[in-house]
């Protein structure tokens, strides 16, 4: 695999704070790469590096073999889906569509034809004379994608490109998303902070934190083996235990509520803790219960069933071995922890 | 709640609008009047005659003519320049800015006659003579606030990211400029540019201390009415400055009314 994007070192110093702090990384062609963190984190800084609005206080971008760190945006073959859109409000649908053709002194019939070949790719046909402010924030959405796409640049960064979409507008575009990076072949850099749009989205995704890529990994490998608690905690949700385990030593390990087995009563066995039942959340198909363990809170997930368990009673929670995860000593961020 | 405002409203509006357009319906009547020296009411008789005097007059041509070139010319300055500024201002932090603003601003707020002092000086000190030139500059310093005022407020209401976006789909900073920038701004030009010439054709302070021996209109108008005879002749004047200042006004009217479909349709390249 062609690597597209090469970061080595690369660093971003705004004053006094490191919003890039030294991060390495490597995409290879056609892949589906997320960068996701809390607001903050440095995730679209490197993005916006990678697109030429930031220059690198530190460190190299290679694009596609060619070293970019100093090319201004329009030199790279890289386009942009930003975040509030950044539609041109005096032109209309299709010269929106067509201005990266009309800059480089396409024709016009040429750059229409492109343009409305482009609309349709993105289901927008018809919409041609519309102005932006005439259409939905979805449309938006597409009309930004289609003019980014008409270049058909070989990378196309998004910055949290569903983040002003309803629910049920977000989960359909990013099924449509994923299917036009597999049919474009394109390789798509995305930043999101909303994990789970990244995990279902994404070949790979790095977690950011405080500047640094705390871990990056496949969505797989960080849902089942967060190396630090920052992406336990972030990547879905965990509990984070403190303790001795015989087989991996002292330390801190994630459990993640759906592997957390939950009975009535204090029954002793292997892998278990006894606390008081705090309450109980029904959500459907799954139920959760916050339980109070020697004065730390730990959450159980299971599927639902017909029996209910009084809040305030003594239960007993359990787990197999394999289900913890040991949690790196070190991490970025000078969180509180809760231990058992 | 009452649909008709109550008759002391009403009536304080009327008088209002009466003492603001009152002084005008006075001139255009003065401008027929058959009396020359005083403003005796009724009129003892309507004539046309003061219409070819005045146009007859050389010396009324010359400062109108003189005052179009001024306001047009500290018109295009400031337009370049308040342009410029206001996009260096909209982009960039640096330290002082503040200061550099306000006193950008300045001229504006200052009493005309501390501004012509202070050009006046100025102009003496670097040994140039009070000319067509200076009465520009003296015009362009608080024409550029105007321009400036009116740009800066329309990029701020402009995201940014328009502007990477057009370089991020392969256009240069001047393409950047000229499909992006400028008709986003081309009415805040318009309203800017329309501001700044009014100001400059009916300046006076400033141009006493910089115009030397040349006359615009309103000096000459000056001029004119401590003269005992041809009264009217001003009034003509007022009256036809009026009725061509009017053209421009109801032109950017249509023009910003209409300006979504001014700068979208078919982009030319």
């Amino acid at each position: 695999m062609q690597t597209a994007v090469q970061l080595n070192n690369l660093s971003c110093v705004f004053g006094s704070v490191r919003a890039v702090d030294g991060v390495s990384l490597e995409i290879g062609t056609g892949e589906f790469f997320s960068m996701l963190g809390p607001s903050g984190s440095g995730k679209t800084t490197c993005l916006r590096l990678i697109g030429g609005f930031e220059v690198p206080t530190g460190g190299y971008i290679v694009l596609f073999g060619q070293d970019a760190a100093k090319l201004p945006p329009y030199a790279r073959d890289v386009n942009t889906v930003f975040q509030d859109y950044a539609l041109f409000p005096h032109m209309n649908v299709l010269d929106n569509v067509a201005y990266a053709l009309m800059v480089r002194g396409v024709a016009r019939s040429e750059r229409y034809r492109r343009a409305g070949e482009m609309l349709e790719l993105v289901k927008l046909a018809g919409l041609e004379k519309r102005r932006p402010a005439q259409l939905s924030g979805g449309q938006r959405q597409r009309v930004a994608l289609a003019r980014a796409l008409i270049n058909r640049p070989k990378l196309l960064l998004l910055d949290e490109p569903l983040g002003a979409l309803d629910l049920k507008l977000r989960e359909e575009m990013q099924i449509e998303l994923k299917a036009l990076q597999r049919s474009l072949g394109i390789t798509f850099v995305y930043v999101t902070h909303d994990q789970s749009e990244a995990l279902s989205m994404s070949d790979r995704v790095a977690v950011f934190n405080y500047g640094k890529i705390e871990q990056l990994d496949t969505p797989k490998g960080l849902y089942e083996y967060p190396r630090t608690e920052f992406v336990a905690r972030f990547v879905g949700s965990a509990n984070v235990l403190e303790g001795r385990l015989i087989s991996q030593g002292v330390g801190q390990f994630a459990l993640r509520p759906e592997r957390v087995r939950i009975t009535v009563g204090s029954e002793p066995k292997a892998n278990h803790l006894v606390g008081r039942l705090l309450d109980v959340h029904y959500l459907g198909s799954q139920t959760r219960y916050e339980v109070e363990v020697e004065g730390a809170r730990v959450t159980a997930l299971t599927t639902s069933d017909a029996t209910a368990l009084p809040i305030g009673s003594t239960v007993t929670l359990s787990w197999d071995a394999a289900s913890l995860r040991r949690l790196e000593d070190t991490t970025n961020s000078p969180r509180q922890k809760a231990s058992v | 709640m009452t649909a008709k405002p109550s008759l002391a409203l009403r009536a304080t509006a009327i008088a209002g609008i009466v003492f603001l357009h009152f002084p005008l319906l006075v001139i255009l009547l003065y401008a027929f009047t058959t009396e020359d020296r005083t403003y005796q009411f009724p009129p003892p008789g309507l004539t046309l005659k003061w219409f070819g005097i005045a146009f007859a007059r050389a010396d009324m041509w010359d400062a109108l003519w003189l005052s179009v070139r001024v306001a047009a010319v500290a018109t295009l300055v400031a337009l370049v320049l308040g342009t410029m500024v206001a996009g260096a201002m909209y982009r960039f932090n640096f330290l002082g800015k503040d200061v550099i603003t306000l006193s950008f601003i300045l001229p504006i707020a200052l009493p005309g006659i501390l501004t012509g002092i202070a050009l006046l000086t100025s102009i003496k000190r670097v040994g140039l003579e009070p000319s067509f030139w200076t009465i520009v500059i003296g015009h362009a310093t608080f024409c550029v606030v105007t321009v400036y005022n009116n740009v800066v407020a329309r990029f701020r209401r402009m995201s940014y990211s328009q502007i990477e976006a057009s370089m991020d789909l392969g256009a240069d900073w001047f393409q950047t400029f000229r499909h992006v920038v400028l008709p986003s701004v081309a009415t805040a030009l318009l309203a800017g540019g329309m501001l700044a010439f009014a100001l400059s054709f009916d300046e006076v302070i400033v141009t006493t201390f910089t115009a030397g021996s040349d006359k615009t209109l309103p000096i000459w108008f000056l001029g004119e009415l401590f003269k005992p005879r041809e009264r009217p002749v001003t009034n003509v004047v007022a009256i036809f400055v009026t009725a061509v200042t009017f053209v421009p006004i109801l032109l950017s009217q249509r023009l910003t009314q209409s300006a979504e479909d001014l700068h979208g349709g078919g982009k030319t390249t």
